[in-house]
């Protein structure tokens, strides 16, 4: 199936997931227009991660259908490869090489997976770090930078395999105030220019002014979901409204 | 501000290393004091032999000993070709035996891992027997007669309960690795051998370092158990020597020679062990 950009570009279908007995997701549906960015909140343990690792299938799904771009995910015989070169995912804990540069940490997936032009991916890697401002640190080892530094060669190192949708989890959750607002506003220069967003947080004032819809699960399903004027100003339901009241 | 951001990160491993007491390691005391001992114990075992056989012996104990010497340290050269030799076949092997034994199918991961206990709990005696009893002395290839000598045999043996161990520290490091790197680089596209070649393996390398050359330590201490199956080593070159001398008082004074040699050429390396493993605690 062939994807045109008038459909969504991330389609959930009644996701399920399970860990043994556990049931994480519980029939999940949602679908992600192509530049839109959508930020999923909830209480820890509702499976807000899962569902991100779903997407780009570094979580196999227990049954339902998620489509990337035309690429079913679910499909047993799923092309990684191809998944891979579409999705791009960010961690909280940056998870960084550290045996090598971030340079090389950048270069090492287009050139030795894709195996592209080492010559053409340095200039893309340069221009990337320039991206997220840190020029003059590219021969440092992440062991020498700071949590917001590393944070940001880990958003372009993902940028380097040129995805259609980048996934971020929780990425400023393990970073100081400081350093938080560098990586965010990274992330928001990321989302004018235009690229499809899928963001696990709990910043809710960046939520609110960046993203185009909010998804709040709790215990495996989405409670509610809206454009977040809407969502913040008036949440239906009382788990969302207890959620909210403690946050904000 | 990103200037005294990254000072301050690239000041933390100076404070680590402050903080980092430098206590002297017991093997460093013991084994000081071991070589001490050894030395020790040629000399008085010299002089106590030299004043119970009177002035009527037909050659000084040190004379006697310095004759033999060239002959004694032939073997020992053959006991650190073989230590050297079975840990390479059994690193190499090990290697192997550990990749396999974190496997994602299931059969050769439990394959591996009874393999790997099965030599790792045998005593290496026995596996030196074992080879040496099932191993021909002799191939033939295409007409060809390719001789297999007693101590290649033995040195197989050797190479089987190292391939064991080595096999547990490629395991043991490749799990301290954490999950989330093998997360982040699928999630780059890599697959699970790029991954462990480039990512997880080159992490490990470093940690895996002080337990391997400890294994060898042992090894190389472990190599004269092949002069019980008959190769020329050092301990049953000696032995002929002291059969041919049939002197009591030689005794003591010619074992304590190869002891002072092993000790010359394992101490080194338990120093240098010692060294890389306080290095490499500090960066984790």
């Amino acid at each position: 199936m062939a994807w045109t950009p008038d459909q969504p570009i991330v389609m959930m279908k009644e996701v399920y997931k399970s860990f043994g007995k556990v049931e994480v997701l519980k029939g999940i549906s949602l679908n992600v227009a192509k530049g839109e960015v959508i930020c999923i909140i909830g209480p820890s343990g509702s499976g807000k991660s899962t569902l991100l690792r779903c997407i780009n299938a570094l979580v196999p799904v227990t049954s339902g259908r998620i489509t990337v771009k035309g690429i079913q995910v679910n499909d047993p015989h799923l092309n990684k490869l191809e998944l891979r070169k579409t999705v791009g995912m960010v961690f909280q804990q940056y998870n960084l090489f550290p045996h090598k540069t971030a340079l090389q940490n950048v270069m090492m997936a287009p050139v030795q997976v894709l195996k592209q032009d080492k010559k053409e991916v340095k200039e893309r890697a340069y221009r990337l770090i320039a991206k997220v401002r840190l020029e003059g640190k590219e021969h440092c080892f992440p062991g020498e930078l700071s949590g917001g530094q590393q944070q940001r060669f880990a958003i372009a190192r993902s940028l380097a395999m040129m995805p259609d949708v980048m996934l971020f989890d929780e990425i400023t959750a393990a970073l100081d105030p400081e350093t938080k607002k560098e990586v965010l506003l990274t992330i928001r220069e990321l989302a004018e220019e235009g690229m499809t967003c899928i963001l696990v947080t709990h910043e809710m004032g960046f939520a609110r002014e960046l993203a185009d819809h909010i998804y709040f699960t709790d215990r495996g399903i989405i409670v509610e979901h809206g454009p977040p004027a809407d969502f913040f100003a008036n949440a239906k339901d009382s788990r969302t409204r207890e959620f909210l009241s403690h946050i904000l | 501000m990103k200037d005294s951001i990254s000072s301050k990160q690239t000041g933390l491993p100076s404070t680590a290393q402050k903080f980092c007491i430098e206590v002297p390691h017991f093997s460093d005391f013991a084994n000081k004091r071991l070589g001490g001992a050894l030395l020790g114990l040629f000399v008085l075992s010299v002089l106590v032999g030299d004043a119970l056989a009177g002035p009527d012996q037909k050659q000084g104990i040190l004379a006697t000993v310095w004759k033999w010497m060239p002959l004694m340290f032939q073997g020992f050269l053959l006991n650190l070709l073989v230590s050297v030799l079975s840990m390479t076949i059994g690193t190499a092997a090990g290697a192997f035996l550990g990749l396999a034994q974190v496997s994602l199918f299931s059969p050769v991961r439990k394959g591996a891992w009874l393999l790997m206990q099965f030599f790792r709990n045998a005593p290496w005696l026995v596996l030196v027997f074992f080879t040496i009893t099932l191993i021909p002395f002799e191939f033939r290839i295409a007409g060809h007669v390719i001789p297999f000598p007693g101590w290649l045999k033995a040195t197989i043996g050797l190479s089987l309960p190292v391939m064991a161990n080595t096999a547990e520290i490629f395991r043991g490091g490749i799990q301290s690795i954490p999950l989330a790197q093998w997360e982040s680089a699928e999630s780059l596209a890599f697959g699970r051998t790029q991954t462990l070649w480039m990512i997880i393996v080159p992490q490990c390398v470093k940690r895996m370092l002080p337990p391997w050359m400890n294994l060898y330590a042992i090894l190389t201490t472990a190599t004269p158990l092949i002069s019980l199956v008959g190769v020329d080593d050092a301990l049953t070159l000696t032995r002929s020597a002291l059969m041919a001398e049939g002197r009591s008082e030689l005794l003591i004074p010619m074992y304590s020679i190869l002891l002072i040699w092993f000790f010359l050429y394992c101490y080194p390396i338990a120093v240098w062990t010692v060294r890389l493993e306080r290095r490499f605690a500090v960066k984790i």
